[in-house]
C-alpha cells in the first residue's frame, strides 16, 4: 500500500473469524489506521484486496461500521437522533424500539434528548458505539476510540466495550497504540512494525474475561509485546 | 449587570447629544440642526405619515433583495463547496466580482430595471449574495471528513448525505454568513435608494438635502437607519447563538 508516494503498508496477510476481537497494535505512524481504513473500504489499497465472507470490499458498507474517536457523533442531533441516524430503512416503530434498546445498552438512559455538547467524552464515545450497533452490523471497526479519554474513563470504557461485545457478539477490529489496552481486550493482538507496517507477530491472548491484570499469564504476554515493540524503538 | 448594559450606553448617548447641542449653540450655526430640531423633524415625518411608509418601503427592499440573495446564495454555495471542479471554475469570477462596490453597479441597475423598485432590490441582492455564497462554500469545504465518512458508512446516497450531513454541519457557518450579509445589505440601503425610487429612508436623506437642505431630516433618516439596523442585528444574533450552541 502506497499513500501519497509513501510506502505505508507491506505484506499484510490477516484472517479474522466471525465474532473475534482483534487488536491491531503498532507505533504511531506505522499505518495501522490506514490498514483499518482500507479494511473498512474508505481507502483503496494500491495492491492486494480485502474480502469479507468471500466478497471483495470496494467501499464502505452499513454492515460494517467504523467508529471514530468520540468526535464522530453529529453535534446537530440529539442522543436519540444520533442513534437513529442509520435507521432510515426501518419502520418508525422499529426505529424507536432500537433507539431505546441501545440507549439502555450503553447507559445513556435519561439523556435521550441531550445534544453531544452536553455529554462527557466517555458518554459521546458510548453514543457513537450505540449509533454503530443500532444498524445491527456484523463488524465494528474502532480506530483508537478511547485515545482522547482520561485514563480512568478509558478503563471503564474497555469494560463497557467487552460487556457490549459479549452481549452482541460482533466481530471487532480495534486499532490502538496502547499495549496494555490490546492485551486487556483482544483475542488476538496483531503487532505491526514501524513504517512500512508489516505484521511482526500475532499474539493469541488465551485468557478468559474478565482478565486479571496481575495474572502472571497476562503480564508475560504483555511483556512479550513490549519487548517486540521495544526492539523497534531502540536507539 | 443587566441594568448596567442599558444604562452605560444610554449615558454615553446622553453625553454625546449634550455635546452636539452645546456645539450647535455655541457656534451659532444656521445650517446644522440641534438635537431638538432633529426630534421635531422626526415628529413632523410621523405627523405626515411619511416615516412609517419610508421605513416599510426600505424594509421591504432590503428584505426582498436579501431574501433573494439567501435563496440563491445558499444552494449555490453548497454546490460549489461540494464539487471542487465547479468551485475552481467559479471562484476566480466570484473573487473578482466581490470587491466591486454595489454602487458601481448603479448605472447598470438603472438601464436594466429602470425607474422601479427592482433597481435598489438588485443592488441589495448583489451586496449580500457574494458573502453568503463564500461563507456557505467555505463551510462545506470545512465539514469534518469524519462526518462524511460516517454518513457514507451508514449507506447514505449523495443527495441524502448533502441533506442529512452536509447541510446541518454547515448551518452554523451559513448563519454567520447570513448575518454578515445582512449588515452589508442594510449598509448599501441609502445608496440603493438614491436611484430610481421616491420613498424609503435612503431617499429621505437624499431628498431632504436636495429639496431644501433640510439637515434635520437628513440626520433623522440617519438615526432611523442606525436604530433599525441595530435592532435587526440583535435579532439575527439571537438566531445565530442558537445554532452556534449546537455546534460546540
Amino acid at each position: 500500500m502506497r499513500f501519497g508516494g509513501v510506502h505505508v503498508l507491506e505484506d499484510i496477510e490477516l484472517g479474522v473469524a466471525a465474532g473475534e476481537f482483534v487488536c491491531i497494535l503498532g507505533p504511531s505512524g506505522c499505518g495501522k489506521s490506514t490498514l483499518l481504513n482500507i479494511i473498512a473500504g474508505f481507502l483503496k489499497p494500491t495492491e492486494g484486496e480485502v474480502a469479507i465472507d468471500g466478497e471483495i470490499v470496494t467501499g464502505p458498507d452499513a454492515r460494517r461500521i467504523f467508529v471514530f474517536q468520540e468526535r464522530g457523533v453529529f453535534p446537530w442531533l440529539t442522543v436519540e437522533g444520533n442513534i437513529g441516524f442509520g435507521l432510515f430503512r426501518q419502520s418508525e416503530a422499529e426505529k424507536r424500539e432500537r433507539i431505546q434498546h441501545y440507549v439502555q445498552l450503553v447507559g445513556l438512559k435519561g439523556f435521550e434528548k441531550s445534544y453531544p455538547r452536553e455529554l462527557s467524552g466517555g458518554m459521546k464515545q458510548r453514543l457513537e458505539v450505540a449509533r454503530a450497533l443500532a444498524v445491527n452490523p456484523d463488524v465494528l471497526y474502532l480506530d483508537e476510540p478511547f485515545g482522547a479519554l482520561d485514563s480512568i474513563t478509558r478503563l471503564q470504557m474497555r469494560r463497557e466495550l467487552l460487556r457490549i461485545w459479549h452481549a452482541e457478539r460482533k466481530t471487532i477490529l480495534f486499532v490502538t497504540h496502547d499495549i496494555e489496552e490490546s492485551v486487556q481486550l483482544a483475542d488476538r493482538v496483531v503487532v505491526l512494525s514501524a513504517r512500512p507496517g508489516r505484521i511482526r507477530r500475532i499474539v493469541n491472548v488465551d485468557i478468559p474475561h474478565p482478565r486479571d491484570l496481575s495474572d502472571p499469564r497476562y503480564i508475560k504476554l504483555r511483556d512479550e509485546i513490549f519487548a517486540e515493540i521495544g526492539l523497534a524503538h531502540q536507539v | 449587570m443587566k441594568l448596567e448594559r442599558i444604562l452605560l450606553p444610554l449615558g454615553v448617548a446622553t453625553i454625546l447629544v449634550a455635546i452636539w447641542y452645546a456645539a450647535v449653540r455655541s457656534s451659532g450655526t444656521k445650517i446644522f440642526p440641534s438635537p431638538f430640531e432633529v426630534a421635531n423633524g422626526i415628529g413632523a415625518l410621523i405627523g405626515k405619515g411619511l416615516l412609517w411608509r419610508y421605513i416599510a418601503d426600505s424594509l421591504f427592499r432590503v428584505a426582498a433583495g436579501y431574501a433573494a440573495a439567501a435563496a440563491l446564495g445558499v444552494p449555490f454555495g453548497l454546490i460549489l463547496g461540494w464539487w471542487t471542479p465547479l468551485a475552481r471554475a467559479f471562484n476566480p469570477l466570484i473573487q473578482m466580482l466581490r470587491p466591486i462596490s454595489p454602487l458601481a453597479w448603479m448605472p447598470l441597475a438603472v438601464i436594466w430595471f429602470g425607474v422601479s423598485n427592482l433597481a435598489p432590490i438588485f443592488l441589495i441582492f448583489l451586496a449580500s449574495f457574494f458573502p453568503i455564497v463564500v461563507a456557505t462554500m467555505n463551510g462545506v469545504r470545512n465539514v469534518p471528513p469524519m462526518y462524511l465518512q460516517a454518513g457514507r458508512n451508514f449507506g447514505l446516497s449523495t443527495p441524502a448525505l448533502l441533506l442529512r450531513v452536509v447541510f446541518p454541519a454547515v448551518l452554523p457557518r451559513i448563519v454567520v454568513g447570513l448575518r454578515i450579509a445582512f449588515g452589508i445589505a442594510w449598509l448599501v440601503l441609502v445608496a440603493a435608494e438614491m436611484i430610481a425610487v421616491d420613498s424609503g429612508l435612503g431617499y429621505l436623506i437624499i431628498d431632504a438635502r436636495n429639496a431644501g437642505k433640510r439637515y434635520d431630516l437628513v440626520i433623522a433618516g440617519m438615526l432611523m437607519i442606525g436604530v433599525i439596523g441595530l435592532a435587526l442585528d440583535a435579532m439575527i444574533r439571537r438566531v445565530e447563538l442558537r445554532f452556534r450552541g449546537i455546534e460546540n
